[in-house]
């Protein structure tokens, strides 16, 4: 009787502390948002965070976007081939490329390449009194660490994901005709017949929230990281991780917002 | 004396983490213009007490007044009004490495928007210039520079803004003795300079005496003795003659056995 009233404890523990978590996070997220509409605003910092995410993020999600097209397309032909379906790898990549793929994995590549970078630089500030000292010196942390990078990441992943869809099209486009012998014409008309304005703003919709899971995770993570080095280190892990789960989940939500029927 | 208001004023200050008291009813005075001196072993309390003043810790109990006005009773905006009114150097200095030398120094007056960026830079270059710094070293990064040629650029942050309160968290730790000496010569030139009121806290004998016109001994959460700074060799208190002497035996060697 004791050890199972020992075992709900430790369930009831780990459920309050994950509790307690969400709620930070969350408190965190509406005090960084808040401050994207009260001024003043840090402009010289948010293009800083949006060079870093955006255009230095590119080649990553560049690289990722066309290969997964050019597999796409592989791995659909060869399945669709056993139906004598073969004319849907077109329509196929595009709709993957547009709705889940660039978005996804887009979203997954800069949480790996950002998410750590912001928590390991704003950790480093916590434990080094960085962050105590902006506060004596007239300027709420918040706003000037949290806030230009929130919105830096909620406007520079879409872009990031309209090059990504683009690349991941091509990778298809480019395995199809000079592969598997599509015609250029017929399977451009495919793709721009299976296109639709949905698809693409879904993903783009996506990958705002992303960026801003991926942006609110690394600022919260370094913002709260205790115990010099090693605890920069378990916030740049958890960073990561937490965005990662973060994406995956909100990826089948949105989905289910924007598809269910 | 009655009448006159202390510039800092604590009562009955506490602050508890976890099962360990670290504050436990602080009560210290210091006047204007006076420089105020808090020493005690490590881990006794002192970084808590000068981070509850600077409101980056709330304490559990007790009130802070500045001028006569409780902070801890304030609406936000007055309090960060007079909070704007106190400059602190760090421990480790605590620049951003982000940013260059110039901008490091000038940062208050850009948050504060009094000046432009051109003018700060050059203002930058005068507070380099009080604490016997070359203009040229506003374009370097933090990482470039000596721990010595930190705490100064640290200390011009600090008095950047013209402070009227000035605070020192360990300002000699990492340094050796003449660089520590340097610092507590500019950091006593500056609070002169400036007029402002200062509280430091330190464990090393030589800059307390150097930098307070009066002292005080945090031990077991409180304020075990204060009188002038010269007497603080000679204070008669056996857990301030212990720390100063740095004697092996008395009360807080028995502390630490038990």
């Amino acid at each position: 009787m004791t050890s199972l009233l020992d075992f709900l404890a430790a369930i009831g523990r780990g459920a309050i502390g994950a509790c307690r978590v969400a709620g930070a996070v969350a408190l965190f997220a509406v005090e960084g948002l808040s401050h994207l509409i009260r001024p003043p605003f840090y402009w010289r910092l948010f293009g800083g965070a949006f060079v870093e995410i955006g255009y230095f993020s590119l080649p990553v999600v560049a690289l990722t976007a066309i290969f997964t097209g050019m597999v796409l397309a592989l791995q659909s032909y060869t399945g669709f081939a056993r139906f004598s379906a073969e004319g849907a790898v077109a329509n196929v990549v595009v709709l993957s490329v547009t709705r889940e793929l660039g978005p996804v994995l887009a979203g997954l590549m800069v949480a790996g390449r950002i998410g750590a970078a912001m928590a390991a630089e704003i950790g480093t500030m916590r434990v080094t009194d960085q962050i105590d000292a902006l506060n004596t010196l007239s300027t709420n942390p918040m706003k000037y660490l949290v806030a230009p990078r929130l919105a830096a990441g909620i406007i520079a992943l879409p872009l990031l994901v309209v090059v990504a869809d683009i690349l991941g099209v091509l990778g298809g486009f480019i395995v199809s005709t000079l592969k598997l012998g599509f015609n250029v014409a017929s399977y451009l008309q495919n793709t721009l017949d299976f296109m639709q304005t949905m698809d693409v703003v879904s993903g783009l919709v996506k990958a705002a929230v992303f960026g801003f899971v991926i942006a609110l995770m690394g600022c919260y993570q370094g913002y709260n990281s205790r115990g010099g080095a090693q605890g920069v280190g378990a916030a740049t892990t958890a960073a990561v991780v937490s965005a990662s789960i973060l994406i995956l989940a909100l990826d089948y939500v949105l989905t289910e917002m924007f598809f269910a029927r | 004396m009655s009448g006159v208001v202390p510039r800092i004023r604590l009562r009955g200050l506490c602050k508890r983490f976890g099962d360990k008291q670290v504050l436990d009813g602080v009560d210290l005075d210091v006047m204007a213009g006076t420089s105020m001196v808090v020493i005690g072993g490590s881990g006794s309390g002192k970084s808590v007490l000068l981070k509850c003043i600077l409101g980056l810790l709330e304490p559990d109990a007790g009130t802070i007044e500045i001028d006569g006005r409780n902070l801890l009773t304030l609406p936000q905006r007055e309090r960060e009004t007079l909070r704007q009114r106190i400059g602190m150097l760090f421990q480790n200095g605590a620049l951003f490495d982000s940013l260059p030398v110039w901008e490091n120094v000038a940062f208050g007056l850009l948050a504060q928007r009094r000046l432009t960026r051109r003018t700060a830079r050059a203002a930058a270059g005068d507070y380099l210039a009080q604490v016997g710094l070359a203009e040229s070293v506003g374009l370097l990064s933090p990482a470039e520079l000596s721990g010595g040629m930190q705490k100064r650029v640290a200390l011009a942050r600090a008095i950047a803004a013209q402070p009227d309160v000035l605070f020192f968290d360990e300002p000699t730790t990492g340094l050796d003795p003449i660089m520590g000496a340097i610092i507590d010569g500019l950091i006593v030139d500056c609070v002169k300079r400036l007029g402002s009121t200062a509280l430091a806290i330190t464990h090393d004998m030589a800059s307390a005496r150097r930098i307070g016109d009066v002292a005080a001994m945090l031990h077991h959460g409180r304020i075990a003795w204060s009188g002038p700074a010269e007497q603080l060799m000679t204070s008669g208190n056996q857990v301030v003659d212990q720390f100063t002497h740095g004697r092996r035996e008395g009360p807080i060697q028995m502390e630490l056995r038990r």
